[in-house]
């Protein structure tokens, strides 16, 4: 299963965070320090899995974004690394209507992860009906 | 890749962005000005101010009546923020309540998200949030009702769920998809927190799971994934719609929008996957209804994404769990080639774990990928690495274990995790104490343990190793070398740099210095306290390790010369402010000035009788067995659990178990004891091959004893230089075991001379011939069948065929077991089948044909005999083939002296002239055994002139081992001597005097020694380790190692009660397991069929057969009863084992499951 969700920027500071198994608050930023410091120092040609602690962590890379999911050691770590790009994909379509950079709508882009993944399995994958909620939310507040 | 995604990327790098380029209009948000505010700060303590300056314009505008709810989202977001980045601001929680219950749209959706971020189930102020949830449910706006779903199956208090349930029930039937979606996903919630509140509505996650729309189908099975894997009996039935479902998804059934890259939702398709391993797992029948779709899947997975790398890789692990089927495993290994050979390193990565999956049970494919292996040993990417060790790890054995336990160590030196350290430290441990070839070996690999982990380590290393060290096993004589290898080697530790030595390993060494120093002669006691004083001057030193330290120097403090030492020690620490420490050195002093005293308090280890400790805690029976009722966990100790997280890794292996000889998972078999032998399932470490004794003794002795005889046992094992040079003679060998196999001349020499430019490729296969030393051979065979197979040949590739094809290859042996009903020949059928090479597979008669009739000899003395440089065969012709008394080998001396010249004119055979021998030495079975039931005649071990072969004979009250010398050269081997011993086995010598009488076999002839096996405990499989030892002709000793496998049904015997004695037995045994067994299904009475494949196979008793009920008794060889009940449930056969010995039923379930999956 997902145990978290983060986007990290290339300084390594944390844009979005999304626990699915509790995690203290004073330890979140160690920990993710940590994790942080596990992925953004690897080559290109490394694998896009490392190993930390008792799990592990998948993580992708986009531009000055980069994409780290903690999983468990019973996940797939490719459907994983799939799932961060199909993640990006719907991000992509639904940003390119907005002017504003990504981050600068944290809430919207926690409200397509909750769509996506909920207590750490995948709940839905399907582009438009990830997006469905939301636009419709969009609908209300334009009329 | 597809266009799509090259937009897709190109685009992203302008979107994601989050710092603001020039070009752009700059938000105006807020949350945006606090972001490039942070981007912008270089040091923590700067974020710090801005952060907490910013909770503070936050709480004061929450808190202003005047903030419009557009705004409260804006502050919530931010709030959101600032505790993103641990910074609590928890003054804004019960805002976010209010926002989602007074705001409207997207300002209502924000304060539900917020209220998930910022609380877990069990605040308290999430009870608020309740009636904000209910009145949502109600509302007609659907979007309303959708976002109180969502949060619903974020978080809820569980007590809370009742007061919502029947609304959420209700959206089961709503007509729109995306609400009955979210009610199952809030429903699978509560399942998650509270599974009994909706234990009532299962019949509505069916109706779920047939939903019309994909979307809420999909999300059932999340739900069925839980539930399945808590109980996979209970829905067998469910395996046909699954199969269906995945059959559509993968058939492209699904609306288009539900593809991935045109991969039909491919995470349908893992979730569906990992429920139908579930459900096949030791589940034939299920199983078979899945090897259609499966195969499907593969087929159609064939596009070259990652996406369909990682629905291959859920595949492979679904057709490796469930029951095996050939043709499938074949494509699986196939699929697992791809990964691992691929130039992508995450497949490669995928390709290792699913590796490292699989290879207990089917070792080969690890010997087929060895140089990959040896490759990505050295590969520059870590990860790569760890899984390539923990690959290695599983295929461990006692003739590779040095050659990985160095890798392993090499590892740890460079180590820079903590948590790669303990683990790699543990696994080294685990691997020393089972494997290890000597003692010497042994200490030194703990010393690099303890110094490497240092005092990360788990305690129960130290514990364990000492505990060794002090209760010793077997032989007294071994203990005595263990002891003074470790006092020397610590003993040089000390002189060199003390300072350097961890804590653990610091006590470790003043432990076994004050116990066992005086085992090395010359070493004066005062001596040591000398080597031991200057701990107590190390700065690092804790008081823990003092007072260790301390107690040491108490032990050995006798003499004049010791006083002098207390004495100085007293005056140089007596000041200390360390109360424990003056108090240790006051007793030092004092114990070292009166010697009678020291003798009296501190009595010498040597002579002492073990102290009497109730090491099983049963004065705490009653506090654990009330806590267990309260629903209290097991105990398991730390060690135990962690292995039980690397087993998680592991596949079911049970379909196979050849060379995980107990495949019970630890929680398995936690799950099926009952209350009352729970305290035992701490023993029942489902990684050990042991069974722990007694119940709550931990696994500590179970280590011991393992080590103790694979010690021994492997002590004796070749080194893996000398092994590589061995390789030679070992493809003869292998032929040897294949009966009488066609005869190629198999000289297999090494490459040809390599080049400098070679030498590289040499080095790696040397590694790779060490590593993969004696895979495949774990299960029956002798170390030197299958181990030493030559690796750069194809010789033992695509032995998933052979292993895995139950009606194919596995047919003769099937044919012959109805022949002999040893459950031994069948096994051993089955490793003779992974050792036979691809050349005679074709042609070999099945080597468990146990009872050679002339006609299955025949072929191979006819070929023969054209050559006539070849004695042997001649053998079996002229001895009349029935069974023969003993005295026959009279005969035999006689005969081949006739060929004696032939024979030392070809004293350098190429073609192994003992090749069909141990088929023909069942004439030399003494008479009183002949007709009874055994195994077949295996090959132990040869040399130059010597061939040791050995069956089981069962007769009714006893288990005997019988083993054939031959001697066919023509000295007489001098002072034969056979010694034979076994953790799990008492080994006596039936006939001819004394063990240890020396005697001679003469040349040419055969001799038989019977030796009596009682099991001194029950376990699936049992390993008999020994040794022959003779002098040669010209008087230079000579001893060959061997073993001898068997397993627990040699020593089960039918138990005759009757029905009323039955229950009796019953109600006095208390240990007690229960399981599904598969059933004949196909007989016309199933119930009858299987209990009497049971009987045929496993030599049990069927006791009586009533309707729908069996019951079945048996005892274990000079043992208690076992007894079953048997019941047809649900298409299964349900039963219920008892015995008064609780390692007993586990044993014989575990062959009951085998007895049953061969058909």
């Amino acid at each position: 299963m997902i145990k978290f969700v983060l986007m990290v920027n290339r300084q390594g500071q944390t844009r979005l965070s999304r626990y699915y198994q509790p995690v203290e608050l004073g330890k979140r930023a160690a920990l993710e320090a940590d994790v942080v410091r596990g992925c953004l120092y690897r080559k290109k040609e490394e694998c896009s899995f490392v190993e930390y602690k008792d799990f592990k962590l998948v993580y992708r890379h986009y531009a000055s974004l980069y994409i780290v999911v903690g999983i468990t050691e019973s996940e797939n770590e490719l459907s994983v690394y799939e799932l961060v790009h199909n993640f990006v994909e719907v991000l992509d379509k639904y940003f390119s209507r907005v002017v504003s950079p990504i981050m600068f709508n944290m809430d919207k882009v926690h409200i397509i992860l909750d769509e996506m993944i909920q207590n750490g399995h995948v709940v839905e994958t399907n582009h438009s009906r990830i997006l469905a909620p939301l636009s419709a939310l969009d609908t209300l507040a334009h009329s | 890749m597809s266009d799509v995604v090259e937009r897709t990327l190109t685009a992203l790098p302008s979107l994601l962005s989050s710092d603001p380029s020039p070009g752009r209009p700059s938000s105006t948000s807020k949350l945006g000005t606090l972001i490039r505010g942070i981007t912008e700060l270089t040091s923590k303590h700067d974020e710090e101010k801005l952060i907490q300056r910013e909770l503070v314009s936050i709480k004061e505008q929450v808190s202003s009546p005047n903030t419009t709810m557009r705004q409260m989202k804006e502050l919530m977001v931010r709030a959101v923020y600032c505790e993103m980045l641990g910074y609590e601001a928890s003054f804004s929680y019960i805002h976010a309540i209010k926002l989602a219950q007074q705001g409207t749209a997207l300002d209502k959706r924000v304060g539900y998200l917020a209220v998930s971020l910022f609380l877990n189930e069990s605040h308290e102020l999430l009870l608020l949030l309740v009636n904000t949830v209910l009145k949502d449910l109600q509302s007609t706006n659907l979007i309303e009702v959708c976002m109180a779903l969502t949060v619903v199956g974020q978080v809820f208090p569980k007590d809370m769920i009742p007061a919502i349930l029947p609304m959420v029930e209700e959206k089961l039937n709503h007509p729109k998809e995306i609400i009955r979606r979210k009610a199952v996903l809030a429903l699978y919630k509560f399942y998650l927190i509270a599974p009994n509140q909706v234990q009532h509505i299962h019949s509505k996650f069916r109706k779920a799971l047939c939903d019309k729309d994909p979307g809420v189908m999909s999300a059932s099975l999340h739900i069925y994934l839980e539930m399945v894997t808590e109980k996979p009996e209970s829905y067998k039935d469910l395996v046909v719609s699954f199969v269906t479902i995945l059959k559509q998804v993968v058939g492209g059934k699904l609306p288009i929008d539900f593809n991935y890259h045109s991969v039909p939702a491919p995470w349908l398709q893992i979730q569906l996957l990992r429920i139908l391993s579930l459900l096949g797992k030791n589940d034939r029948s299920t199983s078979e209804m899945m090897y259609e779709v499966l195969d499907e899947s593969l087929r159609r997975a064939e596009m070259n994404h990652n996406i369909t790398y990682a629905i291959l890789f859920e595949c492979v692990k679904t057709i490796y769990t469930i029951h095996p089927k050939a043709e499938l495993l074949e494509k699986a290994a196939k699929c697992i080639g791809n990964f691992v050979l691929s130039p992508k390193i995450n497949l490669k990565y995928l390709g290792l774990k699913a590796l490292t999956y699989v290879v207990q049970q089917d070792a080969n494919l690890a010997l087929q990928h060895q140089m990959t292996i040896i490759e990505c040993l050295d590969h520059a990417d870590l990860i790569i690495k760890r899984e390539t060790l923990e690959l290695l790890f599983r295929i461990t054995n006692g003739q590779n274990v040095k050659v990985i336990v160095e890798k392993l160590l090499e590892f740890l030196r460079h180590s820079k995790d903590d948590y790669v350290t303990i683990d790699l430290g543990g696994k080294v441990t685990e691997l020393a104490e089972k494997y290890a070839p000597d003692n010497s070996w042994f200490i030194r690999t703990m010393n690099t343990v303890f110094l490497l982990v240092g005092d990360q380590m788990q305690p129960d290393i130290p514990n364990s190793f000492l505990r060794l060290l002090s209760e010793g096993f077997e032989s007294a004589e071994e203990d005595q070398q263990l002891r003074l290898l470790a006092v020397d080697s610590y003993v040089s530790l000390l002189q060199e740099q003390p300072a350097r030595l961890p804590q653990r390993f610091l006590q470790v060494i003043s432990w076994v210095l004050g116990e066992y120093s005086s085992v090395k002669e010359g070493l004066e006691p005062a001596t040591v306290l000398r080597l031991l004083a200057p701990l107590l001057d190390l700065r690092h030193c804790s008081s823990e390790t003092k007072s260790w330290v301390l107690a040491a120097m108490t032990k050995l403090s006798a003499g004049p010369a010791c006083l002098s030492v207390a004495q100085e020690l007293a005056e140089r620490h007596g000041g200390s402010l360390d109360t424990t420490l003056r108090q240790r050195l006051h007793e030092l002093q004092h114990l070292a000035s009166d010697g009678e005293l020291l003798r009296r308090v501190l009595p010498c280890s040597d002579g002492l009788e073990p102290l009497e400790v109730d090491s099983t805690l049963s004065f705490l029976d009653g506090f654990v067995s009330e806590a267990l009722a309260a629903g209290a966990a097991p105990y398991k100790p730390p060690h135990q659990r962690q292995e039980e997280l690397a087993q998680e890794k592991a596949l079911s292996v049970e379909p196979y178990g050849l060379s995980l000889p107990l495949s019970l998972s630890s929680s398995s078999i936690a799950g099926r004891l009952s209350p009352t032998v729970l305290s035992m399932s701490s023993g029942l470490s489902g990684n050990s091959t042991e069974l722990s004794p007694k119940g709550g003794a931990l696994r500590l002795e179970g280590v011991t004893r393992v080590w103790g005889k694979e010690g021994y046992l492997a002590k004796a094992a070749l080194k893996p230089e000398e092994a590589a040079k061995t390789e030679v003679p070992c493809p003869l060998s292998v032929l040897q075991e294949g009966g009488s196999a066609p005869r190629t001349p198999v000289v297999s020499l090494p490459a040809p001379a390599p080049g400098p430019s070679l030498q590289a490729e040499r080095e790696k296969q040397q590694l790779a011939s060490c590593l993969f030393m004696g895979l495949g051979s774990q299960g029956a065979a002798g170390p030197c069948l299958m181990g030493k197979a030559e690796p750069t040949r194809h010789g033992f590739r695509k032995k998933v065929k052979g292993q895995g094809s139950s009606s194919g290859a596995r047919g003769p042996s099937g044919d012959s077991a109805s022949s002999s009903p040893s459950p031994l020949s069948a096994q051993s059928a089955m490793d003779n089948l992974l050792c036979s090479s691809p050349l005679d597979s074709g042609s070999t008669p099945s080597p468990a044909d146990s009872a050679p009739s002339p006609a299955d000899s025949a072929p191979s003395p006819a070929d023969s005999a054209t050559s006539p440089a070849d004695p042997a065969p001649h053998l079996p012709h002229d001895l009349p083939a029935n069974n023969r008394p003993c005295d026959a080998q009279e005969d035999l001396t006689e005969d081949t002296d006739t060929s004696e010249t032939v024979v030392e004119g070809n004293s350098v055979a190429v073609v192994d002239p003992y090749d069909p021998e141990p088929l023909c030495l069942s004439p030399h079975l003494p008479e009183e055994l002949c007709g009874l039931p055994r195994s077949e005649i295996r090959p132990l071990c040869r040399d130059a002139s010597l061939v040791l072969s050995a069956c089981c004979v069962r007769t009714d009250h006893s288990s005997l081992l019988v083993v054939f010398v031959s001697n066919a050269s023509d000295s007489a081997a001098r002072r034969f001597a056979l010694q034979m011993t076994s953790g799990d086995l008492e080994v006596s010598r039936v006939r001819g005097g004394p063990e240890e009488e020396e005697e001679h076999v003469e040349g040419h002839s055969v001799a038989v020694y019977q030796y009596s096996l009682v099991p001194t405990r029950p376990s699936v499989h049992m390993e008999l380790a020994g040794r022959a030892s003779y002098q040669r002709p010209d008087g230079e000793p000579q001893s060959t190692p061997f073993s001898y496998g068997l397993s627990l049904p040699d020593f089960i015997r039918p138990l005759s009660v009757s029905t009323e004695e039955y229950g009796r037995l019953w109600l006095a045994s208390s240990n007690d397991i229960k399981q599904n067994l598969a059933l004949l299904s196909q007989e016309p009475d199933p119930l009858r069929a299987t209990l009497h494949r049971l009987r045929d196979r496993l030599q049990l008793n069927v006791v009586d057969i009533i309707a729908s009920e069996g019951i079945v008794a048996c005892q274990l060889l000079q043992g208690p009863p076992c007894l079953m009940h048997c019941r047809l449930n649900a298409g299964c056969l349900a039963v219920w084992l008892r015995s008064s010995l609780p390692e007993l039923p586990d044993c014989l379930l575990y062959h009951c499951q085998r007895a049953l999956a061969q058909h």
